[in-house]
């Protein structure tokens, strides 16, 4: 009966075809995540049987001795993303609130292009330019200045003490922050371009500032992406490589707190090491170092997904 | 047809003050005079004479892309926002001229607050939705804001629904209940005016009829500036009216006359469904 009703079309087969099709790409997804964090943890089991979790706490990386710990190159990798988010987000912020909300028509485009082709340059080549470019420039005139002011200041001073070497942490995260800055803005303007005209006119109409506008209301309303934008540049930052050998420093070693100092960072280190590791403990002890990477994004994307959670708890529920 | 000033000229005449309000003096709290407006190159409102009386609802009625809701949104300056636009004449605001260069326009605009097509509930909570406007402009102890707050929504007809519920997200109400949060908001800054752009047209019937109620309310502590695409939504709410048509204002008077015996053809063609 309910065949004559609605009689199978041909379009079904396809349909099948379609839903399953689809299915097995996402389900490819699944797997190719799941392979890559067996293998991580196959490779790296070496290393996680000898060190246990000291790896992780051990500040030690010494492959004569055949002493390994993660402490240093993950502090690295940190100090560096801190430093390039805490440049990047405000100067992406301040980047997109003017291409979406004050720049005149004829300067919107060019500038837009312009960002988008800085995202397109590769790392590499601003690893170059920073080692030869920047760092000189950064360590004679930047970096003593930065001393004598920030540095005079009590606790953050010991931040922007010491040698100015051009290359450390700092130049790393400033490199970084000049890397990340169009992903975040672009991302930025695209999400603050589609908040409703009307609302926006909403907020102006009760007689707010572009300001007040912008951080009342567009931005709560685009958080989610906002957030997103940031993160995709946390990324990013985290997994650089090149740009960041250029310029970290690669030393294995804590010297202090002192950002001016250089350090080492988990995709450093791989880049600079794997092809000298000969003992198979090295190369467990440098994989293990890629399984941390992997688990320090994640841990920044579950991070991320609280902050939201926070956030819409503090906007009201919604039920 | 090249100006409408004869009919802003029988707007001021006297002829206006008819039986139905003889208590009531009439008060101009917005004058446009000689006033055009441009979209880049484009005319949209040509020699616009109108004058709006304090503590009345007016309605703009005319056919979509007549002008209306420009000529609404130049009470405020909202225009601003968008560089190609601009404007020319006189536009006072109690005999002030708002198009004038240095007009404080932040504090412009929490005099003459707008409510839009569609609800637009700030990403916030009730009560903030609220708060919000206010705390632009006023310095507010916790009590005082609070009051405020109750004031808004008890004159917006919200209160008894969202007293409970101040905490949640203003998203999560109804359209209706979200669109008279939205002019609670808008009354919460206490303007002398309020603009109303098609309040309604997203609404459902029932909803339309507690905001068109709301605003026959609120006539008595705002004036009120109503742009409808509803003639009978006109012919309800609005003490006067003016049909607007090109960018022109072709008839302006009292909204019984206007309705019953048009002075002008296309107004009456209008009005009676011939045309628009």
């Amino acid at each position: 009966m309910a065949a004559e009703i609605t009689p199978k079309r041909k379009g079904n087969i396809g349909d099948w075809v379609f839903f399953n099709l689809t299915r097995l790409f996402a389900l490819v997804t699944l797997m190719m995540l799941g392979g890559i964090i067996v293998s991580l943890v196959y490779g790296a089991w070496p290393a996680i049987q000898r060190f246990g979790f000291g790896f992780i706490w051990s500040g030690e990386w010494n492959p004569p001795m055949e002493r390994f710990g993660a402490l240093i190159p993950i502090y690295g990798t940190l100090a560096t993303s801190l430093v390039a988010l805490v440049i990047a987000v405000p100067v992406s912020f301040g980047i997109a609130i003017f291409l979406t909300e004050m720049a005149p028509a004829w300067l919107k485009r060019p500038l837009g292009i312009a960002i988008e082709l800085l995202a397109g340059i590769p790392s590499i080549v601003y690893g170059m330019w920073g080692l030869l470019v920047f760092a000189p420039v950064f360590s004679k005139y930047i970096q003593p200045m930065m001393a004598d002011t920030l540095g005079k200041l009590p606790i953050i001073g010991e931040l922007f003490s010491g040698a100015a070497l051009g290359i450390g942490i700092l130049s790393a995260g400033i490199v970084l922050a000049i890397m990340t800055i169009p992903f975040i803005a672009s991302v930025m303007r695209d999400v603050f371009e589609v908040t409703p005209a009307m609302l926006k006119e909403s907020a102006y109409g009760v007689g707010a500032t572009t300001w007040e506008v912008v951080w009342n209301v567009v931005l709560p309303y685009t958080k989610v992406g906002v957030i997103g934008g940031i993160m995709l540049g946390l990324g990013r930052a985290l997994g650089e490589t090149m740009a960041v050998t250029f310029l970290i420093g690669n030393m294995n070693v804590f010297g202090g707190f002192s950002l001016f100092l250089p350090g080492n960072s988990i995709a450093s280190a791989l880049a600079n090491e794997f092809a000298e590791a000969e003992s198979p403990i090295y190369t467990a002890s440098l994989i293990e170092l890629g399984l941390i990477l992997f688990f320090i994004t994640f841990v920044v994307l579950s991070l991320s997904k609280l902050l939201l959670l926070q956030l819409t708890r503090q906007e009201g529920s919604k039920t | 047809m090249q100006s409408s000033s004869p009919l802003a000229i029988v707007a001021n005449s006297g002829s206006l003050d008819n039986d139905d309000k003889p208590n009531v003096e009439l008060k101009t709290q917005i004058s446009f005079r000689n006033f055009n407006f441009y979209y880049g190159q484009y005319h949209a409102l040509k020699n616009i004479n109108l004058d709006i009386y304090h503590s009345h609802v007016t309605a703009f009625i005319g056919p979509s892309g007549c002008g209306k809701s420009t000529l609404l949104r130049t009470m405020n300056r909202m225009y601003d926002l968008y560089p190609e636009q601009r404007a020319e004449g006189d536009l006072l605001l109690d005999g002030e001229n708002i198009l004038d260069k240095n007009v404080d326009i932040n504090h412009l605009r929490a005099r003459v607050g707008m409510v839009f097509q569609k609800p637009t509930p700030f990403p916030m909570a009730i009560y903030d939705n609220i708060a919000f406007g206010v705390h632009l402009q006023e310095r507010l102890s916790r009590s005082q804001m609070d009051d405020r707050v109750e004031w808004a929504l008890k004159k917006a007809a919200l209160w008894d629904e969202v007293k409970g519920i101040l905490k949640q997200s203003g998203m999560s109400l109804s359209g209706g209940q979200q669109q008279r949060l939205c002019i609670a908001r808008g009354i919460a800054v206490k303007p002398e005016v309020l603009l109303l752009d098609e309040p309604t047209s997203a609404l459902d019937p029932i909803s339309t009829m507690r905001i068109e109620e709301l605003i026959s309310e609120l006539k008595e502590d705002f004036t009120i500036v109503i742009v409808t695409h509803n003639m009978q939504q006109a012919a309800r709410i609005s003490d006067y009216t003016a049909y607007m048509y090109l960018g022109e204002m072709v008839e302006y008077g009292i909204t019984d006359q206007v309705f019953i015996k048009p002075q002008k053809k296309a107004t009456e063609d209008y009005i009676t469904g011939r045309f628009g």
